[in-house]
């Protein structure tokens, strides 16, 4: 019988992808000496690990390394500084108390009591279930990230022909790397008019492998009894409703889904974590810090990124202010709301705390989504009435996260009221 | 081969029979044509164990449902399957459908059907105010259960193979004939000989019956679609919602299941292909319709999967249960469309008692227990998942992080009496997979799980039989190089 001990962390981090990585690096930078990294794979590096491509790192090291060499540089690194990480160690349940289960096969059930939590668990696939397709449930449909992890982990292939629904930056890395192995990659189907990936991936990935996108399409059977044999694709009109006529069939016996990334939050709400309807990901203030004190979140499982770069930016953050947490730091003044005004979606954080006059030492960044494509168009933030910020923005899409940092004058000079982050076309 | 019985057939009511006669001497197989029982309408059905108010009195559908639903709590306990009765209300929205409603409140007194109360508007809202506030009164049948159809069948078959049935699967009956007093099955995997025959094939049974009775019957495919929405958040209704019912089934239903998910439909319609199982865009939104009428504030959102299953529909609209006419030896259930699940039980005993009646047989001297698989770690406190832990540490990797599906129950599944061979029978036999990510995570776990136990490659482990591969072969094998 194993006797059941609480040990008591300062910080714990859930997660050991990038998010958790640069969250445990930035708390043990701040201090923090009882700090203990939770993770569920055997391996530090999370998502990464699996993505063998390059495009990584260019805004935070200045160079272009694949998934794993970026992932390599944070487990140096917190190795270095000596960071307890347990893998094979899946958090069970957490409370707002900052009570945490977690289970391993080497140490069996742990239970822990933590100063702060820092939420890190990345996020998952939107499968095919969800999307209720019309046909029949056979093998040969997957997830990208899943046919990913087939492919560059596990050294199997999942088929030799190919459609991909969804345009996400999975899906087109996968047709790329499909293509790269010997299979036929027939076509990428995106039910939008606009593509949900990065543009260089749709460049690098389709363009340069003369494979098809077809915009304000989607699958709408799924054939074949054991294996899948084909796939009817449809053109949808303004509604997404398939238009009767326009249909292709394909044959393939590989369908890859890449039609939307979810923060995984099942544990978040376990903690009564607020969560936003519209990110998935938790609500939070300017240090990232959720509704439940000492509970912060950063990464994919609080917004989904396109660039792993800025996962780790936000990190960094969400690290230092539970490290802050832990030490005793409260921090005290009101919440100002900060709204998505038309053409905007989700922005984070979604409140900032207005500081003490003239306290406010940095900026804060706030980032969303375009809710459409837009070229030219003037971004704006609103403090109440009054415009505080005015960027011109060449082109807008849904596809890349948005960003815009209020200066700490403007910080020091806000009104109280709500803000609003808007695009005007 | 030969045999003293053989059963035709793995879905509930076949395994129910195996597992009833595997408590007497005799040898015993049972022929199923999928990798796996419980593959045809019993693993896709309403998992509703039906109070009994629906069918004709006098009728072998209502004599056999009520009696049947009243075997549930002892034989679950038996087999450790979770069973339930939250309930169930059916639903009149006009004065038409009133009359219908007090019409079933009286046909279930005439079959017998206890709890059973017609409630006003009121009392309904109050037991489930997610109901749509235009409902006038409704049948309240408080006996109405739920349980899990593939979980029976797979604790069935279980029980079956601890006790000496053999089961033999991927193996389809082809041809049926008399020779010598016995009876000559051939299947895909050569001729079996038994004394016994008990047809239990449900779509197939009217074909296998018309090769040796003179009387001929005939069992159409009638399909039902359903949406599974996820269990995370709480069901919008604690019992089974029926309308009232029309001329092709029940209606549509919104009803929670064992496992806390929302289940949405079926529709019926009547196909020509007994394996046509696809969902169709015009029958899952009529589902999505139809539902909306009970429930206004409908929410897809956390659609986890939609589905499809097959109904064994006799065109005489009743159940045949018993001695095939005309043929010793032979026994069989056909027309076993709903209420099937809920008479599965008094469906067997019934044809059990008739094949012993007709073919005495010694009971054995030691009828083994069931085997009850362990419990669920995503149901236990603390202490029994360290206790767990302690026992065997491969409860301490969670393989399913939606369902929380540990290591030791995948290795269980495919280790038990009628162990899984595929990814869908793990799924159906642990949860994992089950959940919002629909095995994205832990399919390639499980995969390497199996293809470690069943001592195969990778590239042969399907998800469902036959030539569902996954994988098609390595890099190498493909590309001719390691890596591109």
């Amino acid at each position: 019988m194993q006797i059941l001990n609480t040990q008591t962390v300062d910080v714990l981090v859930i997660g050991a992808g990038p998010a958790g990585m640069a969250a445990a690096i930035a708390a043990r930078e701040a201090g923090v000496s009882n700090l203990l990294v939770l993770e569920r794979e055997a391996d530090m590096g999370g998502i990464l690990r699996q993505c063998i491509h390059n495009g990584f790192g260019l805004h935070r090291f200045k160079e272009e390394l694949t998934g794993p060499e970026y992932a390599q540089r944070d487990i140096d690194r917190v190795r270095e500084l000596g960071i307890e990480v347990r893998c094979g160690t899946t958090v069970l349940s957490i409370d707002e108390c900052r009570f945490v289960t977690a289970i391993s096969k080497e140490k069996g059930l742990q239970l822990f009591q933590a100063g702060a939590i820092v939420l890190a668990m990345g996020c998952r696939e939107r499968p095919n279930g969800s999307l209720g397709t019309p046909g029949t449930r056979c093998a040969g449909v997957f997830s990208a990230g899943t046919a990913q992890k087939y492919v560059n982990l596990e050294g199997y292939m999942p088929g030799k022909r190919v459609v991909i629904l969804g345009s996400g930056d999975v899906g087109l890395i996968m047709a790329r790397r499909m293509t790269l192995q010997g299979a036929k990659v027939l076509a990428c189907v995106e039910l939008m008019p606009y593509s949900s990936g990065l543009n260089r991936n749709i460049v690098q990935c389709l363009q340069d492998y003369d494979i098809p996108l077809y915009l304000s399409h989607t699958v709408t059977y799924i054939r074949g009894r054991e294996r899948l044999e084909g796939v009817t694709v449809s053109q949808v009109d303004e509604c997404r409703n398939p238009i009767p006529g326009t249909e292709k069939e394909f044959d393939c016996d590989t369908l890859l889904l890449s039609v939307g990334l979810i923060p995984e939050n099942e544990l978040t709400q376990q903690a009564n974590v607020e969560i936003s309807p519209l990110t998935q990901g938790a609500v939070v203030d300017d240090t990232l810090q959720t509704n439940q004190p000492g509970i912060f979140a950063c990464g994919n499982v609080l917004h989904v990124h396109d660039l792993v770069d800025f996962v780790s930016a936000e990190s960094l953050k969400a690290g230092k202010a539970a490290a802050e947490y832990a030490m005793g730091q409260r921090w005290s003044g009101k919440f100002v709301h900060v709204k998505d005004g038309d053409g905007v979606r989700g922005v984070v954080p979604q409140k900032i705390r207005i500081p003490e006059s003239g306290m406010a030492a940095q900026g804060v960044q706030l980032m969303f989504r375009p809710a459409g494509v837009y070229e030219n168009a003037t971004l704006r933030i609103m403090d109440g009435e009054k415009e505080i910020h005015k960027a011109k923005k060449r082109i807008l899409t849904p596809g890349e996260m948005a960003e815009v940092t209020l200066k700490s004058d403007i910080l020091n000079a806000l009104s109280g009221a709500d803000l609003t982050v808007r695009i005007d076309p | 081969m030969e045999y003293d019985i053989v059963i035709i057939g793995g879905g509930v009511v076949g395994c129910a029979v195996a597992r009833l006669l595997s408590a007497y001497e005799g040898s015993i197989a049972l022929i199923e044509r999928s990798t796996d029982v419980a593959e045809g309408a019993s693993k896709a059905n309403s998992g509703i164990v039906h109070a009994g108010f629906d069918a004709e009195p006098g009728s072998l559908k209502a004599k056999l449902n009520v009696e049947g639903a009243g075997m549930y709590e002892a034989l679950c306990a038996e087999l450790g399957v979770p069973f339930a009765r939250p309930g169930a209300l059916v639903l009149a929205f006009d004065e038409e459908q009133r009359a219908t409603v007090e019409d079933l409140y009286h046909k279930g007194l005439a079959n017998g059907v206890e709890g059973l109360e017609i409630i006003g508007r009121e009392r309904i809202l109050e037991l489930e105010p997610n109901v749509n506030p235009q409902v006038v009164c409704a049948l309240w049948a408080k006996t109405s259960g739920l349980v899990s159809p593939y979980e029976l069948t797979y604790a069935l078959a279980d029980h079956a193979v601890i006790n000496g049935v053999d089961f033999l699967l991927e193996t389809e009956a082809k041809d049926i004939h008399k020779e010598n007093g016995t009876f000559v099955v051939s299947t895909t995997k050569g001729d079996l000989h038994a004394r016994v025959l008990v047809n239990c094939a449900g779509i197939s049974s009217a074909r296998l019956h018309n090769m040796l009775s003179d009387t001929k019957y005939e069992v159409i495919a009638r399909k039902g679609e359903y949406y599974l929405l996820d269990h995370t958040v709480a069901p919008a209704f604690t019992r089974t919602m029926f309308q009232t019912p029309g001329k092709m089934g029940k209606g549509i239903l919104v009803s929670p299941t064992t496992h806390g998910n929302l289940l949405l439909g079926p529709t019926a319609e009547d196909v020509t292909d007994d394996w046509d199982t696809a969902t169709t865009a015009a029958a899952l939104r009529m589902v999505s319709e139809k539902a909306r009428r009970t429930w206004p504030k409908e929410n897809l959102r956390t659609c986890v999967t939609t589905f499809a299953g097959i109904r064994a529909h006799e065109k005489g609209g009743d159940f045949i249960v018993g001695p095939t006419q005309g043929v010793k030896g032979a026994y069989e259930a056909i027309g076993i469309e709903s209420p099937g699940l809920s008479a599965s039980p008094a469906i067997a005993q019934r044809l059990v008692s008739q094949i012993l009646q007709d073919n005495p047989l010694k009971k054995k001297v030691e009828w083994k227990p069931a085997y009850k698989g362990p419990k669920p770690f995503s149901g236990m406190t603390i202490q029994e998942r360290a206790e767990a832990y302690a026992q065997n540490p491969e409860y301490g990797a969670v393989i399913c992080r939606c369902e929380q599906v540990t290591e030791a129950e995948i290795r269980d599944a495919i280790r038990r009496p009628l162990g899984a061979r595929t990814l869908d029978a793990v799924k159906r036999r642990t949860r994992a997979g089950m959940g919002r990510c629909q095995g994205g995570f832990c399919s390639p776990r499980v995969l390497e799980i199996l293809a470690e136990e069943l001592k195969v490659d990778p590239t042969q482990v399907t998800k469902s039989g036959g030539k569902s591969y996954l994988l098609v072969g390595t890099l190498a094998s493909i590309t001719g190089k390691e890596d591109a």
